[in-house]
Protein backbone atom coordinates (compact mmCIF):
# COMPACT_ATOMS: atom_id res chain seq x y z
CA UNK A 1 0.00 0.00 0.00
CA UNK A 2 1.05 3.12 -0.56
CA UNK A 3 1.62 6.36 2.53
CA UNK A 4 -1.00 6.55 4.07
CA UNK A 5 -2.21 8.40 7.18
CA UNK A 6 -2.93 6.98 10.62
CA UNK A 7 -7.13 8.48 10.53
CA UNK A 8 -7.28 6.54 7.42
CA UNK A 9 -6.17 3.55 8.16
CA UNK A 10 -8.26 3.66 11.67
CA UNK A 11 -11.45 4.31 9.38
CA UNK A 12 -10.50 1.83 6.92
CA UNK A 13 -12.83 -1.31 7.11
CA UNK A 14 -12.21 -5.01 4.61
CA UNK A 15 -14.33 -7.11 4.11
CA UNK A 16 -13.30 -10.38 2.96
CA UNK A 17 -15.72 -12.01 0.67
CA UNK A 18 -15.05 -15.92 0.30
CA UNK A 19 -16.54 -17.27 -3.35
CA UNK A 20 -19.18 -19.65 -1.31
CA UNK A 21 -20.84 -16.77 -0.39
CA UNK A 22 -21.36 -15.47 -4.02
CA UNK A 23 -21.37 -18.49 -5.62
CA UNK A 24 -24.79 -19.40 -5.71
CA UNK A 25 -26.28 -16.30 -6.42
CA UNK A 26 -27.57 -14.82 -10.12
CA UNK A 27 -25.73 -11.85 -11.55
CA UNK A 28 -28.31 -9.04 -9.99
CA UNK A 29 -27.83 -10.57 -6.62
CA UNK A 30 -24.30 -10.66 -6.60
CA UNK A 31 -23.22 -7.05 -8.51
CA UNK A 32 -25.93 -5.67 -5.63
CA UNK A 33 -23.90 -7.31 -2.53
CA UNK A 34 -20.77 -6.16 -3.58
CA UNK A 35 -22.25 -2.56 -4.41
CA UNK A 36 -24.05 -2.24 -0.98
CA UNK A 37 -21.13 -3.24 0.58
CA UNK A 38 -18.85 -0.53 -1.35
CA UNK A 39 -21.96 2.19 -0.11
CA UNK A 40 -20.92 1.42 3.00
CA UNK A 41 -17.40 2.78 2.52
CA UNK A 42 -16.21 -1.07 2.61
CA UNK A 43 -12.94 -2.67 0.51
CA UNK A 44 -14.03 -5.79 -0.74
CA UNK A 45 -11.68 -8.56 -1.16
CA UNK A 46 -13.66 -11.21 -3.04
CA UNK A 47 -12.03 -14.83 -2.93
CA UNK A 48 -12.66 -15.49 -6.83
CA UNK A 49 -13.94 -13.38 -9.82
CA UNK A 50 -16.51 -12.09 -11.23
CA UNK A 51 -17.37 -13.18 -14.77
CA UNK A 52 -17.15 -10.42 -17.58
CA UNK A 53 -20.79 -10.03 -17.88
CA UNK A 54 -20.67 -9.74 -14.29
CA UNK A 55 -17.99 -6.79 -14.00
CA UNK A 56 -19.66 -4.94 -17.00
CA UNK A 57 -23.09 -5.22 -15.29
CA UNK A 58 -20.92 -3.72 -12.13
CA UNK A 59 -19.46 -1.28 -13.93
CA UNK A 60 -23.32 -0.16 -15.43
CA UNK A 61 -25.00 -0.04 -12.13
CA UNK A 62 -21.76 1.64 -10.37
CA UNK A 63 -22.23 4.29 -12.99
CA UNK A 64 -26.54 4.27 -12.13
CA UNK A 65 -25.06 5.28 -8.41
CA UNK A 66 -22.99 7.90 -9.45
CA UNK A 67 -26.25 9.47 -10.83
CA UNK A 68 -28.22 9.13 -7.57
CA UNK A 69 -25.91 8.41 -4.51
CA UNK A 70 -24.84 11.80 -3.16
CA UNK A 71 -21.01 12.00 -3.14
CA UNK A 72 -20.43 8.20 -4.93
CA UNK A 73 -17.83 8.97 -7.35
CA UNK A 74 -17.48 5.37 -8.66
CA UNK A 75 -15.18 2.00 -8.17
CA UNK A 76 -11.62 1.02 -8.20
CA UNK A 77 -11.70 -2.54 -9.16
CA UNK A 78 -8.78 -5.21 -9.86
CA UNK A 79 -8.54 -9.00 -10.45
CA UNK A 80 -5.74 -10.75 -9.87
CA UNK A 81 -5.27 -14.24 -11.24
CA UNK A 82 -2.33 -16.61 -11.24
CA UNK A 83 0.07 -16.23 -13.81
CA UNK A 84 -0.24 -19.43 -16.41
CA UNK A 85 2.33 -18.15 -18.54
CA UNK A 86 5.24 -21.03 -18.86
CA UNK A 87 2.63 -23.78 -17.47
CA UNK A 88 1.81 -26.84 -19.57
CA UNK A 89 -1.00 -27.11 -21.54
CA UNK A 90 -2.35 -29.81 -19.68
CA UNK A 91 -2.19 -27.89 -16.46
CA UNK A 92 -3.49 -25.07 -17.74
CA UNK A 93 -6.81 -27.45 -19.40
CA UNK A 94 -7.23 -29.14 -15.65
CA UNK A 95 -7.17 -25.52 -14.10
CA UNK A 96 -10.34 -24.26 -16.72
CA UNK A 97 -11.57 -27.91 -16.15
CA UNK A 98 -11.75 -26.96 -12.50
CA UNK A 99 -12.71 -23.60 -12.96
CA UNK A 100 -15.61 -24.36 -14.83
CA UNK A 101 -17.15 -27.00 -12.03
CA UNK A 102 -16.17 -25.10 -8.89
CA UNK A 103 -15.64 -21.38 -10.09
CA UNK A 104 -12.96 -19.06 -10.50
CA UNK A 105 -11.72 -19.03 -6.88
CA UNK A 106 -8.13 -19.30 -7.79
CA UNK A 107 -8.41 -15.35 -8.44
CA UNK A 108 -8.68 -12.36 -6.17
CA UNK A 109 -11.21 -9.42 -6.48
CA UNK A 110 -10.33 -5.88 -5.11
CA UNK A 111 -13.29 -4.00 -5.30
CA UNK A 112 -13.64 -0.63 -3.14
CA UNK A 113 -15.18 3.01 -3.87
CA UNK A 114 -13.09 5.23 -5.72
CA UNK A 115 -13.44 8.00 -2.91
CA UNK A 116 -11.46 5.43 -0.62
CA UNK A 117 -9.04 3.88 -3.67
CA UNK A 118 -6.86 6.48 -5.66
CA UNK A 119 -5.53 3.87 -7.84
CA UNK A 120 -5.25 0.59 -8.22
CA UNK A 121 -1.57 0.26 -9.92
CA UNK A 122 -1.38 -3.34 -11.50
CA UNK A 123 1.09 -5.65 -13.27
CA UNK A 124 0.58 -9.67 -13.95
CA UNK A 125 1.91 -10.46 -11.04
CA UNK A 126 1.18 -7.79 -8.04
CA UNK A 127 -1.71 -4.90 -6.77
CA UNK A 128 -0.91 -1.96 -5.22
CA UNK A 129 -3.73 -0.24 -3.60
CA UNK A 130 -3.51 3.95 -3.40
CA UNK A 131 -5.53 5.18 -0.99
CA UNK A 132 -7.15 8.85 -0.99
CA UNK B 1 -25.25 -15.69 -19.26
CA UNK B 2 -28.98 -16.23 -20.76
CA UNK B 3 -28.99 -12.90 -22.19
CA UNK B 4 -25.07 -13.70 -24.00
CA UNK B 5 -26.15 -17.06 -25.10
CA UNK B 6 -29.36 -15.17 -26.88
CA UNK B 7 -27.09 -12.62 -28.18
CA UNK B 8 -24.80 -15.06 -29.70
CA UNK B 9 -27.33 -17.40 -31.55
CA UNK B 10 -28.65 -13.91 -32.77
CA UNK B 11 -25.68 -12.99 -34.26
CA UNK B 12 -25.29 -16.80 -35.86
CA UNK B 13 -28.92 -15.99 -37.39
CA UNK B 14 -27.71 -12.30 -38.47
CA UNK B 15 -24.86 -13.39 -40.08
CA UNK B 16 -25.83 -15.76 -42.35
CA UNK B 17 -28.56 -13.82 -43.66
CA UNK B 18 -26.81 -10.41 -43.19
CA UNK B 19 -25.52 -8.34 -46.27
CA UNK B 20 -21.77 -7.78 -45.72
CA UNK B 21 -21.86 -3.91 -46.17
CA UNK B 22 -23.90 -4.03 -42.85
CA UNK B 23 -21.24 -4.63 -40.62
CA UNK B 24 -20.54 -2.53 -37.59
CA UNK B 25 -17.60 -1.99 -35.45
CA UNK B 26 -17.07 -0.79 -32.68
CA UNK B 27 -14.06 1.48 -31.33
CA UNK B 28 -13.96 0.73 -27.54
CA UNK B 29 -11.62 1.29 -25.00
CA UNK B 30 -11.11 3.77 -21.79
CA UNK B 31 -11.59 7.64 -22.15
CA UNK B 32 -8.63 9.76 -23.86
CA UNK B 33 -7.48 6.76 -25.14
CA UNK B 34 -7.83 8.62 -29.03
CA UNK B 35 -11.14 6.82 -30.36
CA UNK B 36 -12.74 9.60 -31.81
CA UNK B 37 -9.36 10.56 -33.10
CA UNK B 38 -9.09 7.20 -35.03
CA UNK B 39 -12.33 7.36 -35.92
CA UNK B 40 -12.30 10.82 -37.59
CA UNK B 41 -9.20 10.20 -39.07
CA UNK B 42 -10.77 7.02 -41.13
CA UNK B 43 -13.79 9.19 -41.43
CA UNK B 44 -12.15 12.24 -43.39
CA UNK B 45 -10.28 10.10 -45.57
CA UNK B 46 -13.03 8.11 -46.88
CA UNK B 47 -16.44 9.99 -46.43
CA UNK B 48 -14.46 13.50 -46.37
CA UNK B 49 -16.09 14.02 -42.88
CA UNK B 50 -15.67 13.93 -39.66
CA UNK B 51 -17.18 11.69 -36.96
CA UNK B 52 -17.09 13.75 -33.89
CA UNK B 53 -15.19 16.50 -31.64
CA UNK B 54 -12.18 15.31 -30.07
CA UNK B 55 -10.27 16.93 -26.89
CA UNK B 56 -7.76 16.73 -24.09
CA UNK B 57 -10.61 16.62 -21.54
CA UNK B 58 -11.63 13.20 -20.72
CA UNK B 59 -15.30 12.02 -21.73
CA UNK B 60 -15.67 14.24 -24.51
CA UNK B 61 -17.89 11.57 -26.51
CA UNK B 62 -20.63 11.12 -24.15
CA UNK B 63 -23.22 9.50 -26.75
CA UNK B 64 -22.90 6.95 -28.90
CA UNK B 65 -21.88 8.20 -32.88
CA UNK B 66 -22.31 6.77 -36.04
CA UNK B 67 -20.90 7.13 -39.67
CA UNK B 68 -22.99 4.60 -41.63
CA UNK B 69 -21.13 2.87 -45.04
CA UNK B 70 -17.82 3.69 -44.65
CA UNK B 71 -16.42 2.70 -47.62
CA UNK B 72 -12.23 1.81 -47.37
CA UNK B 73 -10.09 0.57 -50.31
CA UNK B 74 -6.71 -0.62 -49.77
CA UNK B 75 -4.92 -3.02 -52.04
CA UNK B 76 -7.49 -3.77 -54.68
CA UNK B 77 -10.20 -4.55 -51.51
CA UNK B 78 -13.19 -2.62 -50.14
CA UNK B 79 -14.58 -3.14 -47.01
CA UNK B 80 -17.56 -1.03 -46.13
CA UNK B 81 -18.62 -0.83 -42.59
CA UNK B 82 -20.71 1.36 -40.04
CA UNK B 83 -18.74 3.20 -37.41
CA UNK B 84 -19.37 2.46 -34.29
CA UNK B 85 -17.79 5.42 -31.78
CA UNK B 86 -18.20 4.77 -28.54
CA UNK B 87 -17.58 6.98 -25.10
CA UNK B 88 -14.65 5.87 -23.37
CA UNK B 89 -15.56 3.17 -20.52
CA UNK B 90 -14.51 3.77 -17.08
CA UNK B 91 -15.61 2.62 -13.55
CA UNK B 92 -15.73 6.41 -11.85
CA UNK B 93 -16.46 9.59 -12.51
CA UNK B 94 -15.54 12.47 -10.98
CA UNK B 95 -16.49 15.86 -11.90
CA UNK B 96 -14.03 17.28 -10.03
CA UNK B 97 -11.51 15.86 -12.54
CA UNK B 98 -12.75 17.91 -14.68
CA UNK B 99 -12.44 21.43 -13.13
CA UNK B 100 -8.62 20.65 -14.14
CA UNK B 101 -9.20 21.54 -17.54
CA UNK B 102 -10.93 24.75 -16.64
CA UNK B 103 -14.76 23.75 -16.64
CA UNK B 104 -17.01 25.57 -14.80
CA UNK B 105 -18.36 23.97 -11.54
CA UNK B 106 -21.88 23.37 -13.42
CA UNK B 107 -20.33 22.13 -17.09
CA UNK B 108 -18.28 19.31 -15.13
CA UNK B 109 -21.23 18.36 -13.05
CA UNK B 110 -23.40 17.93 -16.57
CA UNK B 111 -20.34 16.43 -18.26
CA UNK B 112 -19.94 13.91 -15.17
CA UNK B 113 -23.60 12.95 -15.39
CA UNK B 114 -24.03 12.37 -18.96
CA UNK B 115 -20.52 10.52 -18.91
CA UNK B 116 -22.00 8.09 -16.94
CA UNK B 117 -24.99 8.13 -19.36
CA UNK B 118 -22.30 7.13 -22.01
CA UNK B 119 -20.61 4.37 -19.90
CA UNK B 120 -23.86 2.44 -19.93
CA UNK B 121 -24.61 2.94 -23.53
CA UNK B 122 -21.06 1.70 -24.29
CA UNK B 123 -21.84 -1.66 -22.54
CA UNK B 124 -25.35 -2.10 -23.71
CA UNK B 125 -24.25 -1.13 -27.17
CA UNK B 126 -21.41 -4.50 -27.25
CA UNK B 127 -24.10 -6.96 -27.91
CA UNK B 128 -25.08 -5.70 -31.22
CA UNK B 129 -21.21 -4.81 -32.60
CA UNK B 130 -19.96 -7.39 -35.10
CA UNK B 131 -16.26 -6.36 -34.32
CA UNK B 132 -14.26 -4.69 -32.30
CA UNK B 133 -11.41 -2.21 -32.70
CA UNK B 134 -10.17 -1.64 -28.77
CA UNK B 135 -8.29 1.77 -28.86
CA UNK B 136 -5.83 1.53 -26.08
CA UNK B 137 -3.67 4.99 -24.93
CA UNK B 138 0.40 2.94 -25.66
CA UNK B 139 1.68 5.79 -22.82
CA UNK B 140 -0.52 4.01 -20.45
CA UNK B 141 -0.64 1.10 -18.22
CA UNK B 142 -2.32 -1.52 -19.85
CA UNK B 143 -3.44 -4.20 -17.08
CA UNK B 144 -6.00 -1.79 -16.22
CA UNK B 145 -9.27 -4.30 -15.32
CA UNK B 146 -11.41 -1.88 -17.58
CA UNK B 147 -9.44 -2.80 -20.47
CA UNK B 148 -9.73 -6.96 -19.52
CA UNK B 149 -13.21 -6.15 -18.61
CA UNK B 150 -14.19 -5.09 -22.04
CA UNK B 151 -11.88 -8.33 -23.84
CA UNK B 152 -13.56 -10.75 -21.24
CA UNK B 153 -16.93 -9.48 -22.54
CA UNK B 154 -15.77 -9.64 -26.36
CA UNK B 155 -14.54 -12.96 -26.07
CA UNK B 156 -17.51 -14.08 -24.09
CA UNK B 157 -20.18 -12.63 -26.93
CA UNK B 158 -17.71 -14.08 -29.67
CA UNK B 159 -16.85 -10.64 -31.15
CA UNK B 160 -13.95 -10.43 -33.54
CA UNK B 161 -11.13 -7.93 -31.54
CA UNK B 162 -8.30 -5.96 -32.59
CA UNK B 163 -6.17 -4.14 -30.41
CA UNK B 164 -4.60 -0.75 -31.38
CA UNK B 165 -1.98 0.79 -29.83
CA UNK B 166 -2.69 4.84 -29.96
CA UNK B 167 -0.16 7.20 -29.06
CA UNK B 168 3.23 5.97 -30.19
CA UNK B 169 3.99 9.53 -31.16
CA UNK B 170 5.00 10.20 -27.75
CA UNK B 171 8.00 9.10 -25.75
CA UNK B 172 6.46 6.88 -23.17
CA UNK B 173 4.78 4.64 -25.70
CA UNK B 174 5.27 1.07 -24.91
CA UNK B 175 3.68 -1.12 -27.33
CA UNK B 176 5.66 -4.12 -26.30
CA UNK B 177 4.38 -3.99 -22.93
CA UNK B 178 0.77 -3.73 -24.57
CA UNK B 179 1.78 -6.82 -26.63
CA UNK B 180 2.85 -8.88 -23.58
CA UNK B 181 -0.41 -7.91 -21.53
CA UNK B 182 -2.74 -8.89 -24.70
CA UNK B 183 -0.55 -11.83 -26.26
CA UNK B 184 -3.86 -13.66 -27.74
CA UNK B 185 -4.50 -10.45 -29.68
CA UNK B 186 -3.05 -8.83 -32.77
CA UNK B 187 -1.43 -5.45 -31.55
CA UNK B 188 -0.99 -2.80 -34.30
CA UNK B 189 0.82 0.30 -32.99
CA UNK B 190 -0.56 3.84 -34.65
CA UNK B 191 -0.87 7.80 -33.68
CA UNK B 192 -3.94 8.57 -35.00
CA UNK B 193 -3.73 12.02 -34.32
CA UNK B 194 -0.49 12.33 -36.76
CA UNK B 195 -1.64 9.29 -38.91
CA UNK B 196 1.13 7.36 -38.94
CA UNK B 197 1.10 3.30 -39.58
CA UNK B 198 -2.05 3.69 -40.73
CA UNK B 199 -1.78 1.27 -43.28
CA UNK B 200 -0.42 -1.34 -41.32
CA UNK B 201 -3.98 -0.69 -39.29
CA UNK B 202 -6.23 -1.13 -42.60
CA UNK B 203 -4.48 -3.91 -43.15
CA UNK B 204 -5.22 -5.51 -39.25
CA UNK B 205 -8.72 -3.76 -40.29
CA UNK B 206 -9.75 -6.21 -43.65
CA UNK B 207 -8.43 -9.20 -41.39
CA UNK B 208 -10.75 -8.05 -38.72
CA UNK B 209 -13.56 -8.17 -40.83
CA UNK B 210 -12.93 -11.22 -42.14
CA UNK B 211 -13.41 -13.35 -38.29
CA UNK B 212 -16.75 -11.63 -38.76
Amino acid sequence: MGKIDKEKIKGLRIHVMPYSEVKDMGIAERVRKVLNLILGNKIVILHGRLRPEEEARLIEDTMAMVDHVKNFKGIELAVIEPDMRGESMFFKMKHNIAKSLVGDSSALTIIGPASIIKEIKKDPRKIELLLS
Amino acid sequence: MIKILRNFSKRIIFSIFRKRDNIKIGFYGPPNSGKTTLANSICKDWTGEELGAASEVPHETREVQFKEKVEIKHKGKILTFKIVDTPGIATKIDYEDFLRFGLKKNEAKKRAKEATQGIIESIKWLDDMDAVVIVLDSTENPYSQVNITIIGNLVARKIPVLIVANKIDLKKSNIKRLQAAFPEYEVVGISARDKSNMDEFYESLFKLAKKI
